[in-house]
């Protein structure tokens, strides 16, 4: 994997976490490679139990295996830390349930400016483009969420929690340090440690697509679970120090 | 009839050769041992001589000697508690990054035998 101008002269690392995404996982890689040929696809295999790893090596990407499941934050953590080794320019994240469209990754990529400054361009579900439904709490949750880090990062944001964003190469050296890796903390946290680093946020609307596989979590249970759950991080979030001195030990190859 | 400094005695005694018996086999790190030999001797102390006890719960002012010795130990074990939480937070931050960096290594060893 040797990083080569993809979109717009930059070179992509396509990272895709991946849990138990057999069926789905190949469909993903090839989609990304049909979009952005000259993209590199690094599949992070977060515990699997299944045939993710090998059948993801098949359809063309290079595969990272956890030794065991950190969930999809301790995914991405490993993916800065390769993007940032092997010297990419941008980071691209797209799930591996196939609810991204790979048409979009050169749309954020091209979002991105050409600025030294940390950026992240996120693409967004409820910005427009398709239609994407979820129960009522868990709605309401993303939207307290959602206006609480547009006042941080000082950008409209409407999904804060999607998990489809591309970074410029100041927000991979960023990253690769401090990238949270809790529930929640991965896609939301980041933010904030992205503003507080003087960062910029993006948001870009992009299509949604069902899930070609993996079951949706979206009972009304988990919905309430999801909003005691932000209403507690954004609690803490209050208080909690800014800085990456929790997790800064030890460093890449 | 078993009264309840007895018990208490025949317990810290137990704990006592218990965390002994731990740390002689190294099975339980030196700072945990200490905390809970100390526990247990204070125990031992007034088990023995229970007037002590009286003493002290009449000294700070708490008229049922037995009401301070239920708040004491709840406090302890909470601390206690709270230090473990700490700890383990510690502990799966760090078992995290050495996941991440077998990871990475394994990633590193594939390349280089996919090049010979």
């Amino acid at each position: 994997m040797t990083p080569r101008p993809a979109v717009n002269g930059r070179s992509v690392l396509v990272v895709v976490p991946a849990l138990n995404e057999a069926t789905s996982v190949a469909g993903v890689i090839a989609a990304i490679l049909y979009s952005v040929p000259d993209a590199d696809v690094l599949v992070v295999d977060d515990g699997s139990k299944d045939d993710t790893a090998i059948v993801a090596r098949a359809a063309g990407a290079q595969v990272v295996r956890n030794p065991f499941n950190l969930g999809v934050g301790g995914a991405m953590r490993v993916g800065f830390r390769l993007a940032l080794a092997k010297g990419y320019d941008t980071l691209v994240q797209v799930d591996a349930d196939g609810q991204h469209d790979p048409a979009d990754v050169a749309t954020l990529v091209g979002a991105l400016d050409d600025s030294d400054d940390p950026q992240v361009v996120i693409g967004a579900r409820f910005a427009g483009a398709g239609n994407f439904e979820v129960p009522k709490a868990r709605r309401l949750a993303m939207r307290i969420l959602a206006r609480r880090l547009s006042r941080i990062t000082g950008t409209e944001l409407t999904d804060v929690t999607s998990g489809f964003r591309a970074h410029n190469r100041a927000a991979i050296v960023l990253f690769a340090d401090c990238y949270p890796a809790d529930y929640l903390a991965d896609t939301v946290e980041s933010l904030v440690i992205l503003a507080d680093a003087g960062g910029r946020v993006q948001q870009v609307p992009v299509t949604m697509r069902a899930r070609e596989a993996g079951a949706p979590s979206q009972s009304t249970l988990r919905a309430a679970e999801y909003l005691a759950r932000v209403t507690l991080f954004l609690g803490l979030s209050a208080f909690r120090r800014r800085s990456s001195e929790r997790t800064s030990e030890g460093a890449s190859s | 009839m078993i009264g309840v400094h007895v018990i208490a005695l025949i317990s810290a005694v137990i704990t006592l050769t218990v965390i002994i018996e731990l740390s002689r086999r190294r099975q339980i790190p030196e700072k945990y041992a200490v905390i809970w030999l100390v526990v247990a001797a204070v125990i031992a102390v007034f088990a023995i001589f229970p007037s002590l006890f009286n003493a002290m719960a009449h000294a700070v002012g708490v008229k049922n000697p037995p009401d301070l010795l239920l708040v004491t130990a709840s406090l302890f074990l909470l601390v206690i508690c709270v230090r473990f939480s700490f700890e383990i937070g510690r502990l799966e931050d760090k078992t995290r990054i050495l996941a991440e960096e077998v990871a990475l290594l394994r990633k590193d060893l594939d390349d280089l035998a996919a090049e010979d």
